[in-house]
């Protein structure tokens, strides 16, 4: 029994290797932002949301698989929180139910696997009755399938039978072992046979029996002990089997908790989202290698739950390019910028909603990163190695059809060497069909891109108004000599220039 | 056919082999590491007299040779060594019935131990039959046991094992248990109640899980539960019980002697082919020495010290072959050049090889002619003994007198640095007095010694050195060869590494 909520056919395993680059992207794309919104300080849900969003789906059709699951969800949020607390409450009951003293004795393990089954199905039925009455509600594959396996896999007859035996199992009628001989004439190959039907005169202790019998007697300790021990060696194999099923249900319990957690993440960034009227959409999964990516109103999921205003969004059109180069403004939103593109990427390939009004792109082989990192101040000869390790380290583990975000990469040396390095690495990765989102200060770099007119390659500047306020916008131009310092350092030193306001409310 | 012994072509040899002791010289050559590590896990067989035992006749020494070549036929060794741990089997099972307390069990522990042992004869009999041996030994061997398997005794006691040991795995029984009433029954057919169980819960596996099987103890021995539930197995199975009592009686001494002696010998074979196997694996050769009693025109290529390879094959370093040859009228091998240049190591081999040659073992060196020796003496630089006053020139004197007086023309001596504690004038003199009586005696010896002149001491004497790398005079090369003691050339050397030569030193100064 299987839940495949997550995947069509496979599970959701949470013991998955995230990929290396996993610190770079959660710093720099701001994650645990956004995955603590979904766990509202749940541990477990933290877990789950990160390693679904950090180990992203690359096939379209498997994306689309959980968005219609994630749509049922988001239209009976009600019946998908119940289900997951079922599924809590018999990891939780498995817990408190303890072994007892004597952990190496079959029959303890025998009692507390039935104790164990018992609770799972009891637990199972509600599952039975939730599928029952709420099935026809549900229009996604995952969990039309989810539920008619429930009623399949747990119909009445099924139930019944599991009855039967947890009762049998309780061996009122003695147990009933065969053996043959073994080393030495020990007994060995002991094997449980089915407790027969009693009739009313065998239940006499001295009913109609064929073979010879004996008593042990009540202070015979030891005699007490041995019997029981030869009693142990029948009931082991029917111990081990009860107890591993029990660890199998477990399993299943805890994958459809694990596999539901990802959408109730899902249903709480949602709620936190829609009070804010921060609009979300489905986005549009194409197939990879077409360099599509095209938003409207996309937004920093990040930003805007650190806020509590709004934020703005950007328009974006990148079909078929793949260096977007941005240069412009200081705090004129570039880092945000690339910053959306990236988490809306990530959200979309994990199978979520976006921030955005609507999103459309070529599904990726992997997101990286290349920031600027702020350590290591002293050492300026250090800062160009650690950066070109750094991008060496990327360099090994990109692929083709990945997605890059530069963040003012090669800042740490002058402009010309840093410029060389820059367009080096860049022409070599976007001829290896690496979309590449730049953000530069470097004019030499981005002028010189500018020049050779690629039709694959994108211009967008931080756009200023004339009188110096950002609008936080982006908009399609030619790189310019100079970032605006000048306003930051306005700013900052509160030095107003001309005809510009104070601007300490330049966010909206 | 007779047939005696696998070890001796004589039956006289085996006879006194019993109570001997470890030879004075082992520890100096280091052949007790030798055989202990040989004989590790063979203890059972007391091998150690054997190989105090060394062979004064040429012949005994070409019976093991013919032996040995056989075993070394792998067909031939891998049925010897599964008759030999069948054996070993049997007499764990034994072993076994002895200390149990319950008739029961001690005769199904015998039962098997026949089994076991019927096996092993009648496996090794088979098997050598369509395999082809040379050796005296292994023919007489072969014929002996061919004769055995077919003896009327041998085939009833097979054919009785074998049936009763069918009607024991017939029997089945049940047992059933309720609170602390115990019935036992025969088996009637019910089925198996955890396959039942554990295909109602199939649907729920996922993956591999942990096993929840309690481990039980399975001791040979039972508890009294487990004897009162046996007895009324036997009396529900009256018969198959009944003969395997009488059976146990009726065969109390199951076991052949030429046979029992066979299995022990041959074991003085496969401890040290088993612990060659190491060397050759690591490329170091192993021969067949041509053995002789008059002539003393010795000598050995790529020959090695076994101990000193072993330690150094486990920790995967490369081992240092040397040669030496010695015509007439040489007896003599003196051996000078720096320390720690392995001229100890090479005494070892020396007295190594011809020691294991008179066992009639192959010998660690691609090709030996070797002499067979009455006796091999040692004398060992050894720590001082406080307790002794007489001090250590004294003590050494004293040895080497003892030596002398039991040596004859046909023993090898090994000095190895005897003298060294005294100066350099006493060493001359006393080394030459010596040695010229070595000379006179005849014997074959190896004399690592730091006094030069001993190496051209009269026509018996062959001068040995200990060499080094030429480029680096600090790196030794272990080789130890034929030419004339090399004098200062050491210490110049040396001298040279760190510019102190005489030229170069006078440059120095003279800036």
């Amino acid at each position: 029994m299987k839940a495949f909520l997550m995947y069509r056919d496979q599970d959701f395993d949470l013991g998955r290797e995230l990929p290396t680059n996993e610190g770079a992207l959660t710093q720099d794309l701001g994650l645990n932002t956004l995955f603590e919104a979904m766990a509202l300080g749940d541990e477990f849900l933290f877990d789950v949301v990160k390693k679904a969003l950090l180990s992203s789906l690359t096939d379209p059709e498997e994306i689309t698989y959980r968005q219609q699951a994630l749509a049922d969800c988001l239209e009976e949020p009600e019946i998908i929180r119940d289900i997951y607390r079922i599924a809590v409450e018999a990891i939780q009951g498995e817990k408190n139910i303890f072994l007892g003293l004597l952990k190496d004795s079959p029959d303890a393990i025998l009692n507390r696997s039935l104790q164990v089954l018992q609770l799972f199905f009891d637990l199972l039925k509600r599952l039975r009755q939730i599928a029952d009455e709420h099935a026809a509600r549900f229009r996604s594959e995952a969990f039309t399938r989810f539920f008619a396996m429930l009623e399949k896999e747990l119909d009445d007859k099924y139930l019944q039978t599991v009855e039967h035996h947890l009762k049998e199992l309780q061996f009122h009628g003695g147990v009933q072992i065969s053996a043959r001989l073994g080393r030495g004439n020990k007994g060995a190959n002991y094997v449980l046979r089915t407790p027969k039907q009693q009739s009313l005169m065998e239940r006499l202790p001295f009913g109609n029996r064929s073979g010879y019998s004996f008593t042990i007697p009540d202070r015979d300790m030891s005699g007490l002990r041995a019997v029981d021990e030869l009693r142990g060696r029948g009931l082991n194999p029917i111990a081990n089997a009860l107890a591993q099923s029990t660890d199998h249900i477990l399993s299943f319990f805890t994958m459809l908790r694990s596999e539901l957690a990802f959408y109730i993440g899902c249903l709480n960034l949602h709620s936190r989202l829609a009070e804010k009227d921060e609009p979300t959409c489905f986005p549009v999964p194409l197939v990879s290698g077409r360099d599509e990516l095209s938003a409207q109103g996309l937004y920093d999921v990040s930003l805007s739950l650190n806020l509590e205003e709004r934020v703005v969004g950007n328009d974006l059109g990148t079909d078929g390019k793949r260096l977007v180069m941005i240069t412009g403004a200081n705090q004129g939103g570039k880092s945000t910028f690339l910053r959306s593109v990236g988490l809306a990427q990530l959200m979309m390939q994990g199978g979520m909603f976006v921030p955005a009004e609507s999103f459309r792109a070529s599904v990726c082989n992997g997101i990286f990163t290349h920031y600027k990192r702020e350590e290591d101040a002293t050492m300026t000869s250090g800062k160009l190695d650690e950066e070109l390790s750094r991008m060496s380290d990327i360099a090994a583990k990109i692929t083709p059809n990945s997605i890059l975000l530069c963040n003012e990469s090669f800042a740490s040396t002058n402009e010309r060497e840093g410029s060389e390095i820059a367009r080096q690495v860049v022409c070599a990765l976007i001829e290896a069909n690496v979309k590449i989102f730049f953000v530069t200060h470097l004019f030499d770099l981005a002028y010189g891109f500018y020049h050779e007119r690629l039709d694959t390659a994108l211009f967008l500047r931080a756009e200023r108004q004339p009188d110096g306020r950002r609008t936080f916008r982006l908009v399609e131009g030619e790189p310019l000599p100079t970032s605006y310092g000048e306003d930051s350092y306005r700013r900052i030193f509160s030095v107003s220039s001309e005809d510009a306001p104070t601007t300490s409310d330049v966010r909206r | 056919m007779r047939f005696h012994s696998i070890l001796f072509d004589q039956f006289e040899g085996s006879v006194e082999v019993a109570e001997l002791e470890e030879p004075s010289f082992f520890a100096d050559l280091n052949l007790d590491q030798v055989l202990e590590s040989m004989t590790t896990g063979r203890k059972e067989y007391d091998l150690k007299p054997f190989f105090y035992a060394p062979l004064h006749d040429v012949a005994a020494v070409k019976y093991r040779h013919e032996v040995l070549r056989d075993l070394e036929k792998h067909a031939v060794f891998e049925s010897v060594r599964a008759f030999a741990q069948r054996m070993r089997r049997m007499r764990e099972h034994l072993a076994q019935a002895e200390k149990l307390h319950y008739e029961c069990q001690k005769e199904r522990w015998f039962l098997d131990a026949v089994e076991i042992y019927c096996d092993a004869v009648r496996s090794l009999a088979g098997e050598l039959a369509h395999l082809e041996v040379n050796s005296r030994g292994f023919q007489a061997f072969r014929e002996y046991l061919s004769g055995y398997t077919e003896s009327e005794g041998f085939t009833s006691l097979a054919a009785e094992t074998q049936s009763l040991k069918e009607a024991l795995a017939g029997v089945k029984y049940s047992v059933h248990i309720k609170g602390n009433r115990v019935r036992v029954s025969k088996y009637d057919e019910e089925p198996d109640y955890s396959a039942e169980v554990e295909k109602i819960f199939a649907k729920f596996k996922q993956g591999a899980v942990k096993s929840y099987r309690v481990k039980f103890p399975n001791w040979p021995d039972m508890n009294h539960v487990e004897a009162r539930v046996l007895e009324l197995v036997a009396r529900l199975y009256p018969e198959v019980f009944g003969t395997l009592e009488k059976y146990c009686t009726h065969h109390r001494d199951y076991l052949d002697g030429a046979i029992g002696i066979f299995d022990r010998e041959v074991q003085f074979y496969l401890a040290y082919l088993e612990y060659i196997e190491r060397f050759e694996t690591a490329g170091l050769p192993f021969c067949y020495p041509q053995m002789s009693a008059q002539s003393k025109n010795v000598r050995a290529d790529g020959a090695f010290d076994l101990a000193l390879a072993n330690k150094l094959v486990s920790e995967g370093s490369s081992v240092v072959c040397n040669d030496f040859y010695l015509n007439d009228p040489e007896r003599i091998l003196a051996v000078t050049g720096p320390n720690q240049g392995g001229k100890t190591t090479f005494t070892r081999m020396f007295g190594q090889l011809h020691y294991l040659a008179s066992l009639g073992l192959p010998v660690p060196a691609s090709g030996a002619r070797l002499f067979l020796p009455d006796q091999i003496f040692t004398h060992f630089e050894r720590e001082e003994d406080v307790e002794t006053l007489r001090g250590k020139l004294e003590d050494d004197l004293i040895r080497i007198h003892k030596i002398l007086e039991e040596a004859t023309g046909s023993s090898i001596i090994i000095l190895n640095e005897s003298f060294s504690s005294t100066t350099l004038r006493d060493a001359l003199f006393l080394g030459t007095e010596v040695l010229n009586r070595i000379a006179e005696l005849g014997s074959l010896c190896v004399c690592v010694t730091f006094v030069d002149e001993l190496a051209s001491l009269n026509e018996a004497t062959v001068s040995m050195v200990g060499t080094v790398d030429p480029d680096n005079p600090a790196m030794r090369t272990f080789k130890i060869v034929r030419k004339p003691p090399q004098g200062l050339a050491y210490a110049i050397a040396i001298a040279r590494k760190y510019g102190l030569t005489y030229e170069t030193l006078k440059e120095r100064v003279a800036r």
